[in-house]
């Protein structure tokens, strides 16, 4: 079924793109929102959330405890909200963490796994079976699903954060010149028919792509979490290579964050 | 006398507020980035230290505050006359492998294979060819480049040298610089020009 009207909207986009006027290119955008739309019945990101879910409660590693013994900063055991109030300044780490790096440092620090194994490879291949990480960041954002973000920006580490994040959006540089401002910085830009969001000054379209990672990409059959959507950025950027959890890809997430408190949660969603 | 003094205290406690957080110099901000990244394949860590110009660049994005004119006129004319124009005078190639070159964005990230062309992914940002539907908009419409602007020595020069560093006529444009930074060849821009200023090209019908 699922298949079936996927195969009608590409059809329907071939015949969009036949029809070379002026309007076609209005019309592939209203076919691309339709399928987009379509996507949104069945989303397999419900199976990777289910997987992270198992993996959140069950007892694992050296120490043998859960991930319920993890603190997500609402208390140790409270996971529902704890997505939407993250980066965030822990105590424990003396440092601000988005969800991720808070779930790579209690897999190490509660359930006493090795963080060099924990974090080889982070993002799952095309097609193939989701990462640990993956899945709980999914079961992670599906607790937050429909709370309000609110990024705290009270200790002056998240402050930095965000400062740092907000210097590193408009850093231009490498080969290209190009900065994540270069194409996320204008209102109603396109690359080729995809559109993109202006997060530095636009607070609906912030507000759109923050709360919509994790998400299910469908052209990767792959469930992509927000630390892979900034570390696929740079690699079209023309950068080195961003370093899973790095000080950077921390800091970028504070500043969309914060830039789209207020807003409600809404992932895993379904994209592309 | 006593309501002086809780105000005084009120003032206090704001500026002890206050007082606590130090935004991030530069250097730090910087720091922390270059500490973020590792090199892969062609993208190397150097990739990461900024020339003057996206210096001054991002920071006029970043606070709204444009780049003096003087200053930006300045710099501008220092870029003109490191532009290298082609050896043999001639400036347009063939059209058709310049729709290719248009046509594909591939080159210099750490996934491309470091042996094969780099395209120009001119459509990603700009119209050029009225059959190709899937454009970008980040760049203005080069629909009918040449039946517009016409065929001139002057027009192709100009063309030539905006493609071959555009920040020569506009300092925080944010197009690659084609010739500059080595991602396309002589001959590949050539075709590109070709695409846009040969009467025959798609792109002029």
């Amino acid at each position: 079924m699922m298949k079936h009207t996927l195969a009608t909207t590409v059809a329907a986009l071939v015949l969009g793109a036949a029809s070379a006027s002026a309007g076609a290119q209005e019309s592939a955008a209203e076919g691309i929102a339709k399928y987009r739309e379509m996507l949104q019945d069945g989303n397999p990101a419900e199976l990777v959330v289910a997987r992270g879910e198992e993996l959140f409660k069950t007892k694992r590693g050296p120490k043998n405890v859960s991930l319920e013994q993890c603190d997500f900063g609402l208390g140790v055991g409270v996971i529902k909200g704890a997505y939407a109030q993250m980066p965030r300044y822990f105590a424990d780490a003396d440092q601000v963490m988005d969800f991720e790096s808070r779930v790579v440092w209690c897999m190490v620090n509660v359930q006493g796994m090795d963080r060099a194994e924990v974090t080889k490879n982070p993002f799952s291949g095309t097609g193939k079976r989701q990462t640990d990480i993956e899945a709980l960041a999914a079961y992670g954002v599906e607790m937050s699903r429909g709370m309000p973000v609110n990024v705290p920006q009270g200790h002056p580490k998240e402050k930095a954060s965000y400062d740092r994040g907000r210097y590193a959006f408009f850093m231009r540089g490498g080969p290209y010149d190009f900065s994540c401002a270069t194409c996320h910085g204008v209102n109603g830009q396109r690359i080729r028919l995809q559109d993109l969001p202006n997060l530095a000054g636009n607070k609906g379209d912030a507000d759109r792509a923050f709360t919509t990672w994790p998400a299910y990409r469908v052209s990767q059959g792959a469930l992509r979490s927000m630390q892979w959507r900034l570390y696929d950025c740079f690699r079209q950027q023309r950068f080195p290579e961003l370093v899973f959890l790095s000080p950077t890809s921390v800091d970028l997430i504070t500043f969309l964050g914060v830039n789209a408190n207020g807003a409600k949660m809404d992932a895993p969603a379904i994209k592309r | 006398m006593q309501r002086n003094a809780m105000l005084m205290l009120g003032g206090l406690v704001v500026i002890a507020g206050c007082a606590t957080y130090v935004a991030p110099t530069k250097e730090e901000s910087t720091a922390a980035l270059k500490s973020s990244f590792k090199e892969r394949g062609p993208a190397k860590l150097d990739r990461l230290n900024q020339t003057e110009i996206q210096a001054v660049c991002s920071e006029a994005q970043m606070t709204g505050k444009a780049v003096p004119k003087a200053e930006a006129e300045a710099m501008e004319k220092k870029i003109l006359a490191t532009i290298k124009y082609p050896a043999d005078g001639k400036y347009l190639g063939d059209f058709k492998s310049g729709e290719k070159i248009a046509q594909t964005g591939r080159g210099l990230q750490w996934s491309d294979k470091p042996d094969a062309a780099n395209g120009g992914n001119c459509y990603a940002c700009h119209q050029l060819s009225p059959q190709e539907i899937s454009f970008g908009n980040i760049g203005p419409s080069l629909k009918g480049y040449g039946k517009v602007r016409g065929y001139s020595e002057a027009t192709v020069k100009y063309t030539w040298g905006k493609i071959w560093n555009t920040h020569a006529f506009n300092l925080c444009s944010q197009m690659p610089r084609y010739g500059d930074a080595g991602i396309l060849t002589e001959q590949q821009i050539k075709d590109v020009m070709a695409l846009l200023l040969d009467p025959n090209s798609p792109v002029n019908k």
